[in-house]
């Protein structure tokens, strides 16, 4: 504290913090996600993976196998790399969706939003662009401005990013002299849209991001959560020296061992490797033996066939429960993963709507949270991951209240856009909201 | 030596100051541990009234923020099942937490609020939006405060410059509430005055001055510590800070609060202490102005809250 003549300040190292801590304070959004804590309140806010749908009795067996097998080892530091057990076990996974590579390309992390800051961290300087869609992954957004990056996001639409709008947007980019470091893409049932770049797009985009010598960040958390058929092949099956590809256990098995993984070029996975060490020294080598022992021990693939089935149930019961309750609100149907992406009518905000959705005991996420120029008003994201189909169903009721109220609140006073505020996740809810 | 009391902190709840009345309550528990005291910390849930019957603590402290802790409905019940808590009594709190109520009642004891008009969704039905918002303005004008009638931590508050402004701010207050302040805006020093009583009458804590870096006590200036400046004693003439004084245990007494509140005042630049509004449960986090008041006039924190807990065990409601 400063002395009270120059008045008392609770931070006294207010003014010391570096530009890119700007934005890092308190949300009046963000302290509403508080209440979706409580038993009351439906949240279809948070992506909180179903974890109960796991058989906890194996994970034990694995958890007590390690610590009496390789305690010493697994208490232990590991390599900066992560362990070339866990690793062949990542090439086993990513053969399901075409990725042929070696166990050396492969680089362990804490959670794939590590791989997120580490690529960030080598790539950006201030002011750089970064290509994404529009919109893109909030935890993405934040990394990137946390290293000072512009986002430029790139229209989509059912079949994800419109590669026209691509060209447009890296022309534009070129004739501002903007450096642009890379393109972030979630390809599989996208995180909030719930879309999936088909395809032939995928092709465009790499020969786009190619011809234009843009590296590709592909981000696939979701790829092996499909409904009926698995999405296409990941792109760095057909391009294994332009893309940097990021995979996560967070969602096919449980968040809380924070283990992900990427799989760079050799001179990018290099600097990786030892950027990540400087950050962290290793992995936890506990979290990769168990998931490593679970995997040799147990059926992992019958694992992800039952999340598979949870999730579309849910899926099909938001998508039921919004057909009955709110026909007249357009949303995206994904194939697979955990969102759902919705355009509220004209003139309403989603944002401004927050608090009335809390006061309805109803969670949900404002789109301005996955927009880095301050869109997204008229789009809100529900998770369908973690409650159960009877809970999504009583939410999206609760939902259609609150959408009612407010468009007759819009007819009293008109549109009102809430404050942009750009900076940190203000927007969306912290990491342990379900 | 008798036994320390045993308290029960609430905190949480499902009003939209529930993550403020989290840390609030942590703090309040920190505080009254470090004092010996055996306190538990809950979140009050449906298994609350049960849970008092079985464990009787002696006294319960409802550290709760917005609708249900500071509308009297759990003190009320608290009052019937013959527990001692700390805080105002159930009408007492209801009529606080209502923010036009309390201004009325303030201003018949003389202590000035600003002109207001509290408002209905069901009035701008009614009426039309456009007619109600023109007169509104005509008569004070376009520098308000729009605010929903009943909350705290700023959430819902929007300071208004133009009829534009109006419109959005009433949407934005709206979302909070069935009915809103829209209030003149008095520009000047903003100051709270935190209230204690732990058994010998109330006693007014030096006023806080508080000058948040962005203009507006919002709720970011509120809650992220550095992004206000707080000054103690306040920046004011002696005479007018004991005026500020006076008028903040003059509302404390028309309202019948008791144990602790915050009075807060903008003084404008006559020296004139204009009411704004009172809290029955401040925030007690660690970038609330009531603690740091505490702090700043010399008190042990927890030695307060200790006392508060004494008092309230000493004579319930």
């Amino acid at each position: 504290m400063m002395s009270p003549g120059s008045g008392i300040s609770l931070d006294p190292w207010f003014d010391n913090y570096a530009d890119r801590a700007e934005g890092l304070s308190a949300s009046e959004v963000r302290a509403l996600f508080a209440v979706a804590s409580r038993p009351e309140v439906v949240s279809l806010a948070g992506g909180m993976p179903f974890v109960a749908a796991l058989p906890f009795d194996k994970v034990r067996s694995s958890v007590d196998r390690v610590l009496s097998e390789a305690g010493a080892t697994a208490l232990q530091y590991g390599s900066g790399q992560g362990l070339p057990a866990l690793r062949e076990r990542i090439l086993e996974i990513m053969a399901l969706e075409g990725i042929r590579a070696g166990v050396d390309e492969v680089v362990v992390t804490t959670g794939s939003q590590q791989g997120l800051d580490l690529i960030a961290k080598l790539f950006i300087n201030p002011g750089d662009a970064i290509l994404a869609e529009s919109p893109s992954y909030v935890g993405a957004m934040g990394v990137f401005r946390s290293y000072q990056a512009r986002v430029e996001h790139v229209a989509m639409d059912e079949h994800g990013m419109i590669p026209e709008a691509l060209v447009e947007r890296i022309e534009s980019l070129s004739a501002a002299s903007v450096p642009m470091k890379f393109l972030y893409l979630i390809p599989n049932f996208h995180n909030p849209a719930g879309v999936t770049l088909s395809a032939q797009r995928r092709l465009e985009i790499l020969d786009i991001a190619k011809a234009h010598n843009i590296l590709v960040v592909e981000d696939n958390p979701y790829g092996l959560l499909w409904f009926d058929t698995p999405p296409p092949q990941a792109i760095r099956s057909v391009d294994d020296s332009g893309v940097i590809y990021l995979g996560s256990f967070s969602k096919t098995f449980a968040p809380g061992l924070r283990v992900g993984w990427v799989v760079a070029p050799h001179g990018i996975r290099e600097k990786l490797v030892l950027a990540s060490e400087a950050a962290i020294l290793s992995p936890s080598s506990f979290s990769q033996m168990v998931l490593s022992d679970y995997f040799e021990h147990h059926d992992w693939k019958a694992q992800i066939d039952t999340f598979r089935g949870v999730y579309h149930e849910r899926r099909d019961a938001m998508a039921q429960a919004l057909a009955a309750t709110l026909p007249t609100v357009s949303h995206t149907m994904p194939e697979g993963g955990f969102y759902l992406w919705l355009t509220l009518p004209e003139g309403l905000d989603s944002k401004e709507m927050l608090p009335r959705a809390i006061t309805e005991l109803v969670a949900y996420t404002p789109g301005t949270a996955f927009f880095a120029n301050g869109e997204g008003h008229r789009h809100l994201r529900l998770a369908f991951c973690y409650p159960n189909p009877d809970f999504i169903t009583e939410g999206v009721k609760r939902l259609a209240k609150v959408i009612t109220e407010e468009i007759e609140l819009v007819a009293t006073f008109g549109p009102s856009t809430s404050p942009v505020r750009l900076g940190a996740n203000l927007d969306s809810p912290p990491p342990e909201v379900s | 030596m008798a036994a320390q009391p045993s308290v029960l902190v609430l905190s949480g709840g499902i009003s939209h100051e529930r993550d403020i009345s989290l840390k609030s309550g942590r703090k309040v528990a920190d505080g009254l541990a470090a004092h010996g005291l055996t306190v538990t910390l809950r979140d009050p849930d449906a298994g609350l009234i049960a849970y008092l019957h079985e464990e009787k603590p002696d006294v319960v402290w409802p550290v709760l923020h917005g609708a249900s802790g500071e509308d009297g409905a759990l003190r009320g019940l608290l009052d019937m099942l013959g527990i001692a808590y700390v805080g105002s009594n159930a009408d007492a709190a209801r009529l606080a937490w209502n923010k036009p109520a309390a201004k009325a009642l303030v201003e018949r004891v003389g202590v000035a609020t600003p002109d207001s008009i509290t408002l209905t969704r069901d009035a701008f039905r009614e009426l039309g939006a456009e007619s109600v918002l023109a007169t509104v303005s005509e008569s004070l004008g376009v520098a308000l405060v729009v605010k929903p009638a009943q909350g705290g931590s700023a959430q819902g508050v929007s300071w208004v410059e133009s009829t534009d402004d109006l419109r959005k701010a009433m949407v934005h207050a709206f979302t909070y509430a069935d009915s809103v302040v829209i209030e003149k805006r008095i520009v000047g020093t903003e100051v709270c005055v935190p209230i204690i009583d732990t058994g010998d009458g109330p006693r007014a804590i030096p006023p806080v001055e508080i000058e948040p870096l962005s203009g507006h006590y919002d709720f970011e200036a509120r809650y992220t510590a550095g992004a206000t400046r707080f000054y103690t004693p306040a920046r004011l003439d002696a005479a007018v800070v004991a005026t500020v004084t006076d008028h903040a245990l003059l509302a404390f007494s028309a309202l019948g609060l008791r144990h602790l509140a915050r009075i807060d005042f903008m003084v404008d630049s006559e020296g004139t202490p204009w009411f704004l509004e009172a809290s029955t449960m401040p925030g007690l986090t660690e970038t609330s102005s009531t603690a740091l008041a505490l702090d700043a006039a010399g008190f042990d924190v927890g030695g307060v809250y200790a006392a508060l807990v004494e008092s309230a065990k000493a004579s319930p409601s």
